[in-house]
């Protein structure tokens, strides 16, 4: 199969872009200045990441949807209210996780923002469940650009007026050259910043734009980088179907009311492990030293007991040193609790931490 | 008299008397993007010849750094260790990687020179 190209495929290439290959699509992973520097850029001045190969999945329909959709997601969506978004999951009976997503409440409908890697796979999903009674488009016609960094609310209020507005997690409709645009306040990186969802033949005039403003373009590299020093999961690494969101620590984004009430795809399994805890956790890992534990480290514990296994790891350029999640069994996943890594053979020492790790006006520690 | 020549795994090798300075290329760091953690050699060890002596890691991924001349391990730059951007600012200066005492001067005889291997990295690079 070809590989697809996101609208902003000529203005990566006359930045400068290396490609990789993800999900199908050519997307760029960084640009001449770098990782570091690009990671550094996003935390001190205003990025600019494509995620246009990401599902923009609109659902239309009223009263009936939304009890439909309350069937599938662990969400009190009755009382969502009109342009706020909640994060939320696809599960599948087991609550294993086939999706992590953002889901919006439009007038219309809804609008839910799906990974690359599973937004076919999920439209099959939630056709069958909502057995076609609902109108599905997942929009092709649309790009989708983040803008992420302490400097994007006034770049963005600069070209949109009205966007500084709008408060965490929540959207609304704008014009661009007559164009309809929707915006919500949202991000991946841990900062403040802007989700954009624009017409595919209006999104490289956009970006310019924003460039012009002094914003620039970032890569997936330090997208990731980024995400993981804000503790933030990436879908096929720290989620996938053979694991839960409590197994994930991701329980504040379940509905209390929805769990106690139950009815929900996954809710036997959510319930029981709210209440008998769960084997498994994800879990915040900061090495020692240097070295950096990719994914797929063993992890142990003191007694040299395989406990668990690195998901995502890397070196944070904000923490200046190695960061990395995983799961480890339940009780070694306290705070403060030694564990060692084992990197090409040898073992180093690191502990069981917090998440984020990186987080705004708090500068952790320096690690050296 | 110093000679400088150059290996498939894109490492340069400078060598004065019998004793050989080793680093990674310009060329390298290009392909490794920015490098965040360096592995050394102990000072003392024996390496081979083609074998494995240290790591170096960018944000994306590990590569093994590889010796192309055999020998023992007469020093180390720690400076590349504390601070492994240093390697992106200077990688054929003074971000060197390791010193050998050569066991086998000859061995040299096997490696590019400076013409061959721009060429060799174009190529393979393209």
């Amino acid at each position: 199969m070809e590989t697809k190209k996101t609208s902003l495929y000529k203005l990566h290439q006359d930045c400068n872009a290396k490609f990789v290959e993800f999900a199908g699509y050519q997307m760029p992973i960084q640009y001449s200045d770098g990782i570091v520097e690009e990671h550094k850029f996003t935390r001190n001045h205003s990025g600019i990441f494509d995620v246009s190969h990401m599902g923009q999945l609109f659902i239309y329909g009223s009263e009936n949807l939304i009890e439909d959709l309350e069937k599938i997601f662990p969400l009190n969506l009755k009382d969502l209210k009109l342009n706020h978004s909640k994060y939320s999951f696809l599960m599948n009976d087991e609550a294993g996780i086939y999706d992590d997503l953002i889901i919006t409440k439009i007038e219309q409908g809804f609008l839910i923002i799906l990974n690359a890697a599973c937004k076919k796979n999920d439209f099959k999903i939630l056709s069958k469940l909502l057995d076609n009674k609902y109108k599905m488009v997942l929009d092709e016609k649309r790009s989708l650009i983040a803008i992420q960094g302490p400097k994007s609310v006034e770049i963005l209020n600069n070209i949109i007026s009205g966007v500084e507005n709008l408060s965490f997690m929540s959207g609304n409709w704008f014009l661009f050259y007559e164009q309809k645009i929707y915006i919500t306040r949202s991000g991946y990186t841990g900062e403040d910043g802007f989700e954009i969802s624009i017409f595919n033949d209006q999104v490289e005039k956009f970006t310019k734009k924003l460039i012009e403003k002094g914003a620039k373009l970032i890569g997936l590299g330090a997208r990731d980088t980024l995400r993981l020093e804000a503790g933030l999961c990436l879908y096929g690494h720290e989620l996938d179907k053979d694991k839960t969101p409590v197994e994930a620590n991701l329980k504040w984004a379940i509905s209390k009311e929805r769990v106690i009430k139950g009815n929900f795809i996954g809710s036997d399994t959510i319930n029981k492990q709210l209440n008998d805890g769960v084997n498994k956790i994800r879990v915040g890992i900061k090495p020692e030293g240097r070295v950096i534990a990719r994914e797929k480290t063993k992890i142990f514990n003191q007694s040299d007991l395989h406990i668990g296994e690195v998901t995502s790891g890397t070196f944070g350029p904000s923490v200046n040193g190695p960061v990395a999640m995983g799961y480890v069994e339940n009780k070694f996943s306290q705070n403060n609790t030694k564990v060692f890594l084992e990197v090409r053979g040898k073992k180093y020492p690191a502990n069981i931490c917090g998440l984020p790790f990186y987080k705004k006006n708090y500068v952790k520690g320096v690690n050296k | 008299m110093s000679e400088v020549k150059y290996s498939k795994e894109h490492e340069w090798i400078k060598l004065e008397g019998d004793v050989a300075t080793i680093g990674i290329t310009k060329h390298a760091t290009e392909m490794l993007g920015d490098i965040v953690f360096t592995e050394l050699p102990e000072k003392g060890s024996n390496v081979e010849k083609n074998g494995t002596a240290g790591v170096v890691e960018s944000t994306k991924a590990a590569s093994d750094v590889y010796t192309p001349v055999s020998g023992e391990v007469i020093d180390t730059n720690q400076v590349i260790v504390d601070d492994p951007s240093k390697i992106n600012e200077d990688p054929e200066g003074s971000a060197w990687f390791f010193k050998l005492k050569m066991k086998d001067p000859s061995e040299m005889d096997t490696l590019m020179n400076k013409d061959d291997y721009d060429k060799f990295a174009k190529e393979t690079s393209a």
